[in-house]
C-alpha cells in the first residue's frame, strides 16, 4: 500500500514540476496560467499521498523527505511524466495521454477502502475531468489546425507513445481498453493517426528511469539538499 | 481570557474568518468549514480544500487560529480532511449573492452564467483556468465586460 501511494505521488510530483517549467514560458497568458493551475493541482494530490504514504509506513518520514530527498532510482513515476517539455504539443499530449489514464485510476480509486485514498481520489477525478478537457481539446485544435501544427502534434504523438504501455502494467492492466477508446476517440477528431510502432520503453514503476529524471530532481532537490531543514 | 465558551459561539468566531483570495466570502459560505467542535478543551475546526493543490490553505489554517486567539481561545487544532470531495454545491445562497455583487459570476452550469455585470446571457470563455484554481475567466458578449466565473465542480 504504502508502494502504491508513493508511486502515484511520484507521478503526480514529477508531472508538477515539469508544468511549474513552463511558468512565464507558456505561448500565452491564459496557457500560462492553466499549466500553473494544472501543475498545482498535481503538486495539492503528491503531497496529500506522500503524507499518507507516511502515516502509514510509521516511520516519521513527511512529504518532504519523499519528495526532496530520494534519489531517481527510488522514484517510481512513469517516464511518460518526466519526459521534458518540449514545445506545447509535446506538453498537451502528454498531459492528455497522463490525464486519460488518471480520470481512471481515480475512479477506481474513489471505492478504496482506505479513506485518505479514497477521497483525494474522488477529488482529483473532478480535476482530471477539467485538465483532460483542456488537453484534449488543445489536441484537437493543433491536430485538425494548420498543416504545421498538425505535423508537431503527430510528431509529439509518435515519440510519446512508447511510454504509454507501462501504465497497465500490474494493478491498472484492467484499465488499458477504456483509455485505448478514451484517447483514440480523441486522435480521431484531431485527425492524427495512432501511432503503430508496437516499441514500448517501461522500468519507471521499478526504478529504472530515463536520463531526464535525474536532471529534474537536481533542480527541484537542490534547495532543499544545500540547506537542510530549511523553512519559511 | 474566556473560562466558558460554547461550541456555537467558537463556531460564530471561525465562521467569520474570511478567505484569503476572495475576501467578500466567508469560509462558510464558501462550505470549506466542515465542523467545529470542542474536545478536551481544545477546539477543532475541520476543513475541506477547494482544490487539491489550493495554495491559500495553509493561510486559511493561519486565519482560524489567528481569529480563534483573539477571541481569547488558545488551545486550536485545525483539521483537513478530504472525504466527501468539496463540491460547489455546498456554497451558500448568501455566498452566491455576495459573489455575484463582488462581479465574479456564481457557480452555475457553465451554459447558465450571467455576466454578473449587465446580466446578459452566453458570455465567451477566454481561459478555462482563471486567476485561481477555482476560477475561469470569461468576457460578457453584450456589454464587453471581462470576469471571473466560480466553476461549478
Amino acid at each position: 500500500m504504502v508502494a502504491h501511494l508513493i508511486a502515484h505521488a511520484d507521478d503526480n510530483m514529477v508531472l508538477a514540476q515539469r508544468l511549474g517549467e513552463w511558468i512565464s514560458n507558456a505561448p500565452e497568458l491564459e496557457l500560462d496560467i492553466a499549466l500553473g493551475n494544472i501543475g498545482l493541482d498535481h503538486l495539492g494530490v503528491a503531497r496529500t499521498l506522500y503524507t499518507r504514504a507516511g502515516e502509514l509506513e510509521g516511520e516519521g518520514r513527511t512529504e518532504d523527505d519523499f519528495a526532496m530527498l530520494r534519489t531517481e532510482r527510488d522514484y517510481t513515476n512513469l517516464l511518460l511524466v518526466e519526459q521534458p517539455n518540449g514545445d506545447f504539443a509535446d506538453t498537451v499530449v502528454r498531459q492528455m495521454l497522463f490525464d486519460a489514464y488518471q480520470r481512471l485510476l481515480w475512479a477506481d480509486l474513489s471505492g478504496s477502502g482506505d479513506e485518505v485514498l479514497a477521497g483525494v481520489a474522488a477529488k482529483a477525478l473532478k480535476e482530471a475531468d477539467y485538465h483532460w478537457r483542456f488537453s484534449s481539446g488543445w489536441v484537437i485544435r493543433l491536430g485538425d489546425g494548420t498543416e504545421e501544427s498538425h505535423v508537431r502534434v503527430q510528431d509529439s504523438l509518435d515519440r510519446l507513445w512508447r511510454y504509454t504501455g507501462e501504465m497497465f502494467e500490474g494493478p491498472s492492466s484492467a484499465h488499458r481498453l477504456a483509455w485505448e477508446d478514451e484517447v483514440t476517440a480523441v486522435l480521431d477528431e484531431a485527425e492524427l493517426s495512432v501511432p503503430t510502432d508496437p516499441f514500448q520503453r517501461t522500468g519507471g514503476r521499478q526504478g529504472l528511469h530515463t536520463e531526464h529524471l535525474g536532471h529534474l530532481l537536481a533542480d527541484m532537490q537542490w534547495m532543499a539538499r544545500s540547506y537542510p531543514g530549511l523553512t519559511w | 481570557m474566556v473560562t466558558t465558551w460554547t461550541v456555537a459561539t467558537v463556531r460564530e468566531v471561525v465562521s467569520a474568518v474570511v478567505d484569503p483570495e476572495i475576501p467578500v466570502l466567508t469560509i462558510a459560505d464558501l462550505g470549506i468549514l466542515r465542523d467545529v467542535t470542542i474536545e478536551d478543551g481544545t477546539v477543532v475546526c475541520t476543513i475541506t480544500p477547494t482544490y487539491s493543490g489550493c495554495p491559500a490553505m495553509r493561510q486559511i489554517e493561519d486565519d482560524i487560529r489567528a481569529a480563534l486567539n483573539d477571541a481569547g481561545y488558545e488551545d486550536v487544532r485545525v483539521r483537513t480532511v478530504f472525504m466527501p470531495a468539496w463540491s460547489t454545491d455546498w456554497m451558500s445562497e448568501e455566498g452566491h449573492r455576495k459573489l455575484a455583487e463582488f462581479g465574479i459570476a456564481p457557480p452555475t452550469r457553465q451554459e447558465e452564467v450571467l455576466c454578473p455585470r449587465c446580466r446578459a446571457d452566453s458570455p465567451k470563455v477566454i481561459a478555462q483556468f482563471g486567476s485561481t484554481a477555482c476560477k475561469a475567466l470569461m468576457v460578457c458578449s453584450s456589454c464587453g465586460e471581462p470576469f471571473d466565473y466560480f466553476k461549478q465542480i
